[in-house]
């Protein structure tokens, strides 16, 4: 629901805004942070880690300066939800991030947005002018001698730079090269200090939490995945746009073709669904029609794909899988930021597969050639990028086997044709 | 340029350097050398930092481009719901290919991938302003409002 200037700090507060960091402020830190582990919340950048969890790796006693961290590099294929928090809901980030401050024991928190969302930050920036100005950040928070504030930072164009170490190095004005971890970011990250990095989405669910109590919020979805989700909806449907749902909503079909519109063009069937993002497996009819397929992590899973960022792409009858695979694998070549071996070497080998075959030489082993490409790749580096290159193309070729046949011929068939002329 | 140091701790001065490379490029037009020096030495750090970290990332332009940047997104939402026509359309109207720039330095054509516009796939950018749900005749609107 688009509430018309609910990016202003008056239109929030009388929709009930900054009443979870007053509240937030009257518990102690611990209890804070037993709330979100109550709701049940899980990361909703795509790795769906439990926030309250990893909340509670920060060390009490580390005597070092503790960051929060915003991870606003939204860059994921079929993802938008979280530019459209930014735009409409600046102050519930702001919040969160103030409640997260207080929980962890931090002063100092950074939104780290992608370049190309340079608009935002205009907005953000006066949201966090509006919030200083109210008492809401600054210095003695409330009149309770809490000291918190937050600052803006930009990315430059790399979508690496949305795994959280790789967005620390970038905000330090390094390559956004991803750490080697452990270390993990909650004992040393931003500058070797203790960091909690978290999605826009994450952070915005938190004043829901503290405002409902966890245990209620987590009512609004499952047991293993409390609350609602957002996601980002693309392709060929009638109604695009971000759609919040209950985790563990019944069922995908339904949601394709009732709450989204149903297929763009009413003579055109459904042939693929990427649920989550590019970086999970792309699904079939067969796996989503007929099947009550449930919207949240275990229901994906057991469909055979993954919440992701849940960037919900649909693709009807008129598009070719196997271009469609390898406009994702151009685009992770070109985002693979290099450091490990068997991203840099893989991403752009699957590239030349894909362009041999488009070029007229494909050869029957190709599909088998591909998937131990996908093999090496898959847990071999130092973050899931190569994961995330690697599924598209797995997916594509044993979901969609005909597919991937008829490309393979119809492209070797093209090229003697072509000798013939 | 100062008001991005104040974010970080004082010993962290670098942290600041992708904020200031935007501001190279946007007085400059381009990552120059000047430009790279000159932060280099505000910063603190060695050349060679600054043009480390200035090649990693696709905003940062390392040669001189028109004075429209034209970012058409080739990602697959955008692809699927018509990104090649739309290209094919700017390109002939301008008379250059992806990654050319025409004769008057007016325009610059890239192909980039998804800029998080998905739903309201086709899209480009051009500086900073999105342009969404593109139509040729829309495309055609906007080419001409380029002053």
């Amino acid at each position: 629901m688009h509430v018309a200037d609910g990016h202003t700090l008056k239109v929030y507060k009388d929709h009930g805004g900054y009443k979870a960091l007053e509240k937030a402020l009257k518990m102690e830190p611990a209890a804070v942070i037993d709330e979100v582990k109550k709701s049940a919340l899980r990361g909703r950048g795509g790795a769906g880690f439990p926030t309250g969890m990893k909340w509670s790796f920060v060390p009490k006693d580390n005597p070092k300066p503790k960051y929060i961290v915003c991870n606003a590099d939204e860059s994921e294929p079929g993802t938008f939800k979280d530019r459209y928090l930014l735009e409409r809901d600046p102050h519930a980030l702001i919040e969160g991030m103030a409640i997260a401050g207080w929980a962890l024991g931090s002063k100092t928190g950074y939104i780290y947005y992608r370049g190309e969302y340079r608009y935002l930050i205009d907005i953000m920036d006066r949201a966090l002018a509006e919030a200083r100005e109210a008492g809401m950040l600054g210095t003695n928070i409330l009149g309770t001698g809490f000291d918190f504030d937050l600052h803006t930072q930009t990315g430059a164009g790399a979508y690496i730079c949305g795994e959280e170490t790789a967005l620390l190095n970038s905000l330090e004005g390094l390559r956004g090269h991803p750490r080697m971890k452990p270390p993990f970011p909650a004992i040393a990250g931003l500058y070797a200090c203790p960091t909690v990095v978290n999605n826009v989405e994450t952070l915005t669910a938190v004043p829901q939490i503290i405002n409902m109590g966890g245990e209620v919020w987590q009512k609004l979805g499952t047991e293993k995945s409390g609350g609602t989700k957002l996601w980002s909806v693309s392709g060929h449907v009638k109604k695009p746009g971000v759609y919040e749902l209950p985790m563990g909503y019944a069922d995908m079909e339904k949601f394709i073709f009732e709450d989204c519109g149903g297929m763009l063009r009413d003579d055109k069937k459904l042939k693929a669904v990427i649920p989550g993002g590019s970086s999970v497996y792309i699904m079939n009819t067969g796996q989503i029609l007929g099947k009550n397929v449930t919207m949240d992590y275990e229901g994906l899973v057991a469909a055979g794909s993954m919440v992701g960022s849940g960037g919900f792409v649909v693709m009807d009858e008129t598009v070719d899988i196997m271009e469609s695979t390898k406009n994702l694998s151009e685009f992770y070549k070109h985002e693979s930021c290099g450091w490990c071996t068997p991203c840099r070497e893989g991403t752009d080998w699957l590239v030349k597969i894909f362009n041999r075959i488009a070029d007229g030489g494909g050869r029957p082993e190709d599909a088998q050639l591909m998937l131990d490409i996908c093999d090496n790749m898959e847990g071999k580096s130092f973050c899931p990028l190569a994961d995330a290159a690697a599924w598209p193309v797995q997916s594509a070729i044993r979901q969609f086997p005909d597919d991937f046949k008829e490309w393979l011929m119809k492209k070797t068939a093209a090229r003697e044709l072509a000798a013939n002329i | 340029m100062r008001s991005h140091l104040v974010k970080y701790p004082e010993e962290r001065k670098r942290s600041a350097l992708v904020p200031l490379l935007f501001i190279v490029q946007r007085e400059r037009g381009w990552i120059d050398n000047p430009g790279v020096n000159f932060l280099a030495k505000f910063l603190d750090i060695e050349v060679t930092d600054v043009w480390e970290t200035a090649t990693f990332y696709s905003m940062f332009n390392m040669h001189p481009i028109g004075r429209h940047h034209i970012q058409i997104c080739k990602t697959l939402s955008c692809k699927i719901m018509g990104e090649p026509d739309i290209t094919e359309h700017i390109c002939s109207k301008l008379g250059i290919k992806p990654g050319e720039t025409t004769e008057d330095g007016k325009f610059t054509v890239s192909l980039v991938e998804c800029l998080g516009s998905c739903g309201t796939a086709p899209m480009m950018q051009i500086g900073f302003d999105y342009h969404e749900d593109l139509t040729i005749e829309k495309v055609d609107k906007i080419l001409d409002e380029c002053g």
